[in-house]
């Protein structure tokens, strides 16, 4: 049974949808409105405010700390400034994705890592022998993300002690709100301008009233997973366990992906540092992967038509499918698409998924398999770049606007 | 770097010496590095006291495989053995003793007095299990085929093995793959009725292990003592004139005469990897020697995690690695004595020349092994005791004995003690155990050396106390020795192998880990 979250007297009070799902083991709200477009809508245009205290966070600390990181992430962490933060994958010893998540710098030997599953004991035991520490720190923190255009307002107002303009994409800040500390990053899952808040569950429910109190002149909503699972796949940000598994979970060797193959061979760097599954990628490399990740644009006019040869309107989820579904090229089955939703904003019916590397041209058009009154159909479709929506504001300071 | 070698060894144990010799005998520049001042490592001849010569670690070259003695031309480096006419001897304070013979028709004489029943089927079961370990001995110099990519070639020799097993004929056949797995218990329960016989014979089920004579596998424990010479139902049983540390320094001088170098008092810190491939060895002064291959006698655990470091390996190998069982059970006591100790109801002195059994029953050993499971020291313990000076003169002045006892169980981890503290009272507990069937043991005791699981670990590197470097069960044995998936000596840093006891076919003093390690090696090369 799901438990609370350190804000979910605050959430609870919000949830007139009473939709509830389970993450990681919290209560997490798909929505707060009996609708989540508003959600999704305040991410793109003003901001939203999403309880993220479910994901799992690990700190490595000690003398060699940078080298026990830099054995588990893909990335060189060891050009990981203090204050900086790489998004990364990580992978097991044949090269296979486990999970993909933030590596923060908090000090010379002290990281701090976000990830979406359990990773314990596998940090601990890429650890072992070196004089260093992986500390569970799930339970100490709570966290909130701050998404959105107006997200840097909001928090110029509230925040002491930090300035907010000139904290880049990726770097972190300490800072002070009301009295007590909090970390901010300049982080999120939604593609947006956008700050991920850290403190002590102790202040979880305080913080949540400040941010408020400032946000509903700049048109805070709260929002929940499912407008945050539009966000992302608008953003082009794969999802464990929907767009790739977990090496640790796959059930046969054909479910496991490398980096390469989920969009995030830019994260593996060969430097010095001989992380774990190097040597299985610098072979993959040289031959060329399986599978490459792509976006998909699926054409309306098609699936309009699909539609209306049975007198019926095109029937899309009002939300981001994770149902995957074939992808063809002629009558070869290239691939799939595994996450789908139709984008509000770019009123485009889009999908992330993985096609055969030697069929995922950009342009290339295809066939995206849809259901119609009960009967498969295929839909056109056209791989595109697998990033739809990628605001300048994502990045830039506050110094430039 | 200092000049380069083809092969460097770590370690000149026994089984690091014969690789060292069969490899220096192809031509390959080989360097033997041993950190103790002495050579032969658990299989060394130390004057602890002045005048007295102790086999501090393994008594008994039972086990050393003739294709060594051969190949080497050891017999020629002055390497030569004594077969005391009786391999066991088990005193009795109340009742008739028991003696093991060579020959199993005089041991079944001998036992009439104590059954009529065993006495009879004595020979029967010295011949089945003589049979049964003929059919295996082959396997002691094969490498163990990688089951998960084993090619024709690996399985070949084997091939052999299979057909010996068949040659056995389908009854005895069945014994065999019937008795592998089972308890010493079981087995001897099946054959006798007299309680000291089976309390000899099953003792040597629980050699070097943690485990009572009801544990599975223990059966296999009592073949594996007898598969080099004939063991009459007992173990192999042979000594080595001049102590056991004259085989190793007749292959050290083999190894030598074939050019091979050696250096005592030479710590290895590190073995260095270059590119994911062994690259030679960093010694304790910092000096780093280079070389195309390294070899290292002793176990996984430390060869990997210590002198490799664990972050050079794939988490998934080192945690095989760090999940060895090593659960070392075994203490040892070398006493020097006056004279030759008198045991109750001994009525003749060359019963004293073999092995003399402390272990009066099953039930005896399985509560040794209980107090052991719990934490603590036998305090009835089991013990073997050889006196090899009743032999061979050269060990002792005139008229004097050196006497080894090797003790189980002594659990490596005490629980609430520790071993610095409690070396003495193990002594003493040996020593009282021993008197009640020598009761005149403590008159003629000149000198004492007690040698604890924790001494053992510091000494002679054997992790945790374990003399076999790690516990031979049915889960550490073949192409799981030392762990599953690296049973051919090599392990997942390339050019980097493993040559001592934690290897296939375990320990004991049968140079075969490192004959086979030889091999490979040649293969690869």
């Amino acid at each position: 049974m799901p438990i609370p979250t350190p804000f979910h007297a605050k959430t609870s009070a919000l949830t007139a949808s009473h939709e509830w799902s389970n993450w990681s083991g919290f209560l997490a709200a798909v929505m707060y409105e009996p609708y989540h477009e508003h959600e999704y809508y305040s991410i793109r245009n003003s901001a939203g405010l999403l309880d993220v205290s479910p994901l799992y966070k690990y700190e490595i600390k000690g003398p060699d700390a940078v080298f026990h990181a830099d054995r588990i992430m893909t990335r060189d962490i060891t050009k990981c400034e203090i204050g900086q933060i790489m998004y990364t994958p990580w992978c097991d010893e044949d090269g296979k994705v486990i999970d993909d998540g933030n590596i923060a710098r908090l000090g010379k030997d002290h990281f701090r890592i976000t990830a979406a599953d359990p990773n314990l004991r596998w940090f601990q035991d890429c650890g072992y022998g070196l004089e260093s520490e992986v500390v569970n720190v799930s339970d100490e923190l709570a966290a909130l993300a701050l998404q959105g255009p107006n997200s840097r307002k909001i928090l110029k107002e509230i925040v002491v002690g930090a300035d907010l303009d000139k904290l880049q994409y990726f770097w972190l800040t300490e800072a002070k709100i009301d009295d007590f500390p909090i970390t901010i990053t300049r982080t999120g899952y939604t593609g947006d301008l956008g700050y991920e808040l850290w403190v002590h569950p102790k202040q979880a429910e305080r913080l949540w009233d400040i941010i408020f109190e400032t946000g509903t002149n700049y048109g805070l909503s709260p929002f929940g997973l499912a407008a945050l699972d539009m966000a992302r796949i608008e953003a082009g940000l794969v999802l464990i366990e929907v767009d790739y598994n977990s090496s640790h979970k796959a059930v046969i060797e054909s479910q496991k992906s490398s980096p390469y193959e989920i969009g995030l061979g830019w994260a593996v760097k060969f430097g010095e540092n001989k992380f774990i599954g190097r040597r299985a990628l610098e072979e993959e490399k040289v031959q060329e992967p399986e599978w490459t990740f792509i976006g998909l644009e699926i054409d309306w006019v098609d699936l309009e038509s699909l539609f209306s040869r049975k007198n019926l309107p095109p029937q899309v989820t009002g939300r981001a499918s994770r149902a995957a579904l074939p992808i063809y090229l002629q009558s070869d089955h290239i691939g799939q698409a595994t996450s789908i939703t139709f984008s509000p904003l770019l009123k485009k019916y889009i999908a992330l998924g993985s096609v055969r590397t030697n069929a995922a041209k950009i342009g290339t058009p295809v066939k995206l398999e849809v259901t119609v009154e009960y009967t498969r159909q295929a839909v056109d479709a056209v791989i595109v770049k697998p990033k739809f929506f990628n605001p300048k504001r994502k990045r830039s300071l506050g110094t430039d606007e | 770097m200092t000049k380069d070698y083809d092969v460097i060894i770590i370690g000149a144990g026994h089984n690091g010496l014969t690789t060292a010799a069969l490899l220096a005998k192809q031509g390959l520049k080989i360097l033997v590095l041993e950190q103790r001042n002495s050579l032969g490592g658990s299989a060394g001849t130390e004057e602890i006291f002045p005048g007295f010569k102790f086999n501090t670690g393994a008594v008994d070259a039972g086990l050393l495989q003739p294709e060594v003695i051969a190949e080497l031309n050891l017999k020629k480096y002055g390497l030569e053995f004594i077969l005391p006419p009786v391999l066991g001897y088990a005193p009795q304070v109340k009742g008739n003793s028991l003696t093991i013979w060579r020959d199993p028709r005089k041991t079944a004489s001998d036992l009439a007095h104590i059954s009529e029943s065993d006495a009879n089927k004595f020979p029967d079961y010295a011949n089945l299990i003589e049979k049964l370990v003929s059919a295996l001995r082959g396997i002691t110099t094969l490498t163990p085929p990688n089951i998960t990519q084993a090619s024709l070639n690996s399985l070949l020799p084997w091939v052999k093995t299979a057909l010996n097993i068949k040659r056995l004929g389908d009854k005895d056949m069945v014994e065999l793959l019937r008795i592998l797995p089972m308890t010493a218990v079981e087995l001897l329960d099946e054959w006798f009725e007299s309680d000291l016989l089976k309390g000899v014979l099953g003792a040597q089920g629980v050699s070097g292990s943690m485990q009572g004579p009801q544990s599975s596998g223990t059966a296999f424990m009592m073949l594996y003592q007898q598969m080099g010479i004939p063991g009459g139902g007992f173990k192999s049983c042979r000594f080595v004139r001049g102590g056991i540390g004259n085989l190793s320094a007749a292959l050290s001088k083999a190894a030598r005469l074939y050019g091979a170098e050696i250096q005592v008092d030479t710590h290895v810190e590190q073995i260095l990897v270059k590119n994911f491939q062994a690259s030679g060895v960093m010694l304790s002064t910092g000096e780093k020697i280079a070389s195309k291959i390294v070899v290292s006698n002793t176990d996984a655990q430390r060869t990997l995690l210590e002198m490799l470091g664990p972050a050079k390996l794939e988490p998934r190998e080192m945690r095989r690695v760090r999940n060895i069982k090593f659960r070392g059970s075994t203490a040892k006591l070398n006493l020097a004595l006056q004279e030759l100790p008198e045991f109750v109801g001994t009525q003749h002195d060359e019963q004293l020349s073999g092995h003399i059994i402390i272990c009066p029953n099953l039930e005896y050993l399985e509560r040794a092994y209980d107090d052991a499971k719990y934490g603590n020291f036998s305090d009835k313990p089991y013990l073997d005791i050889v006196i090899p000076s009743k032999t061979d003169n050269s060990l002792t002045p005139t008229g004097q004995h050196v006497m080894s006892v090797t003790m189980q169980f002594a659990p490596y981890n005490l629980r609430g003690r520790d071993w610095e503290k409690h070396s003495q009272t193990l002594e003493e507990n040996i020593i009282d155990t021993i008197a009640e069937y020598a009761p005149g043991l403590k008159d003629i005791m000149l000198h004492s050396q007690m040698l604890t699981p924790l001494d053992l670990d510091r000494e002679y590197s054997l992790t945790e106390g374990s003399i076999y470097h790690g516990q031979m069960g049915l889960d550490q044995l073949l192409f799981m020795r030392p762990i599953a998936g690296y049973g051919q000596y090599q392990t997942p840093i390339e050019n980097l192998y493993l040559c001592g006891a934690g290897t296939h076919p375990g320990g004991g003093v049968t140079a075969a880990p490192g004959y086979n390690a030889a091999r490979e090696i040649l293969k690869n090369i």
